[in-house]
């Protein structure tokens, strides 16, 4: 059984229609990506997994339906969601910007467990616990945002586009060390991303959407050969 | 010089009422983004709450502290009741809400105390210390104490407990909130319970000068918005540091300035929160908004 499934997932903004019945899984230990052009929903689909927008249709974790429940409530199953923008809290520092990532789980004696492994991967971030998070460049705040999301010791971890507005060295960082995690740690990542490039070499799958629906699906191996993925993704 | 002092050390015991009821409003406008136009009226009627339970023989300390209880209950209790079904409402309908609070609370302690002026009892000795040859008012220290103290407490509750942190970072981004597992409306109503918590420290501090009336913190509210407003209405620090300021400032002004009096107290704290909006909106210690458009 996966560890997340969506069957025929429908979601909508007022009147406007996002997801036209989107059917992914992502089993326990993997990386996967979802591709796809601006507006093509893939935002719409990490929302409506964490409960932020309503849905039709089936969204199972865990053994668990999870549609129709809060937000809060979905985090607190173990799904931690980066979202776009990266939602730190910027007036907060970076140290308690973890402290609230491990707030399910007791706050600052349960971080203190998980910082000294995770800070292993971003050592800057130690020595600059005191610093505000509004105030760290855009490369930093993408990887307090993911360290947040990774002290909340997820069963799932969503990232919304985490290379937007980041300079390619750093997204390439950046996505070595979410590989690095899934191969030391085990981390689940279901990752959106419009890069498809450095996407495909870390997923091991990925579903590429288009107006709402998943339009190709496949080992990133074989999407990566797929010529209309090449074309209209890779560029070549 | 040693009436000077006196002035000072006597605003500051009213800035400090001003202090405790613009943190209160402070504490609300960061978390719910409106100004609570009922803050004063609830005030009143958690003094009135600790008039009741002396009237009924307990004595001023316990009465006291059940007060800031039954506020913080009842601070709570209105968040949930009232502001939670018009929460995701434009802002100017929580402001209209807390007006309608106004009115009805205002009504409800005259229909249930009486419209008629109660005297409240000081905790502190009508008496004067004498310090280096200035006689300073036992009530005005004790008040500036109990405010000061309050507002040190509820600051070490924000900066050391995770609680605390919760909170300051639903003020911050509540989505984000929600998506760490946080309840982001029971944060809001502990919010209100806290702020009502002020409020009646200020409204209890305030009313063996003002006198109890179903209308007492009305004229404290207004000093209370300008020392908001004189801080930056979202600072905390500014809150206090501006209600300690207007205190002082208002004192002064009364005491040496002929045409000033107690008259004209009022117009001034108008003057300055007009003076403050038109020269530098953010206030002293706040953010000017910056929208991204």
């Amino acid at each position: 059984m996966p560890l997340l499934e969506l069957r025929d997932v429908l979601a909508r903004y007022g009147p406007i229609r996002a997801l036209h019945g989107v059917s992914l899984s992502v089993e326990e230990g993997e990386v996967v990506a979802i591709l796809g052009a601006n507006g093509a929903g893939k935002t719409t689909t990490l929302r409506a997994i964490c409960g932020m927008v309503r849905t039709a249709g089936e969204i199972s974790f865990a053994g668990r339906t999870i549609a129709r429940r809060s937000p809060e409530g979905i985090a607190r199953l173990g799904i931690a969601h980066v979202p776009e923008g990266r939602g730190l809290f910027t007036e907060l520092t970076v140290w308690e910007n973890l402290r609230m990532g491990a707030v399910v789980r007791g706050g600052q004696k349960a971080l203190r467990q998980d910082a000294k492994r995770i800070l292993g991967y971003f050592p800057w971030m130690e020595r600059r616990r005191d610093q505000q998070a509004g105030t760290l460049s855009g490369g930093e705040q993408q990887m307090l945002a993911l360290v947040r999301g990774l002290v909340s010791r997820p069963r799932l971890l969503l990232l919304d586009e985490p290379s937007l507005g980041l300079a390619p060295t750093v997204v390439r960082e950046l996505f070595s060390i979410v590989q690095r995690l899934n191969q030391e740690e085990g981390l689940t990542v279901l990752v959106v991303e419009q890069n498809a490039t450095i996407a495909l070499e870390t997923a091991s799958r990925a579903y590429v959407l288009e107006v709402g629906k998943v339009a190709v699906s496949g080992e990133s191996a074989e999407l990566q050969r797929h010529e209309g993925v090449r074309k209209s993704y890779l560029g070549y | 010089m040693a009436d000077f002092i006196q002035q000072v050390v006597s605003g500051l015991a009213s800035g400090a009422i001003y202090a405790s009821l613009a943190l209160a409003l402070v504490l609300i406008y960061r978390a719910t983004d409106v100004v609570n136009f009922a803050q004063g009226e609830m005030a009143t009627f958690a003094t009135y709450i600790a008039w009741s339970l002396m009237d009924h023989g307990l004595s001023y300390w316990p009465a006291f502290v059940l007060t800031l209880v039954l506020a913080f209950i009842g601070g709570a209790g209105v968040e949930r009741v009232l502001i939670r079904p018009v929460e995701h409402r434009p802002e100017i309908v929580i402001v209209i809400v807390t007006i309608g609070l106004l009115i009805l609370l205002n009504g409800l302690t005259g229909w249930i105390w009486g419209a008629e002026v109660k005297a409240f009892d000081s905790p502190f000795p009508n008496e004067t210390w004498e310090v280096g040859g200035v006689a300073l008012s036992v009530v005005d220290i004790g008040t500036l104490g109990i405010c000061l103290l309050t507002v040190l407490a509820l600051w070490a509750f924000f900066r050391f407990t995770t609680l605390g942190l919760v909170m300051r970072a639903v003020a911050n981004n509540p989505t984000a909130s929600r998506l760490q597992g946080v309840r982001v409306g029971w944060m809001l109503a502990l919010g209100w319970g806290l702020a009502a918590v002020l409020g009646a420290v200020a409204g209890m501090m305030a009313a063996p000068t003002l006198f109890l009336d179903p209308s007492m913190m009305l004229i404290v509210l207004i000093y209370a918005f300008a020392a908001a407003v004189l801080g930056g209405i979202d600072s905390p620090l500014g809150a206090v540091v501006g209600g300690l300021t207007l205190g002082v400032l208002l004192n002064l002004l009364g005491a040496y300035v002929d045409f000033v009096g107690s008259e004209l107290r009022l117009p001034t704290a108008l003057l300055v929160l007009l003076a403050v909006l038109l020269i530098r909106p953010q206030g002293l210690f706040g953010h000017a908004v910056v929208r991204r458009v």
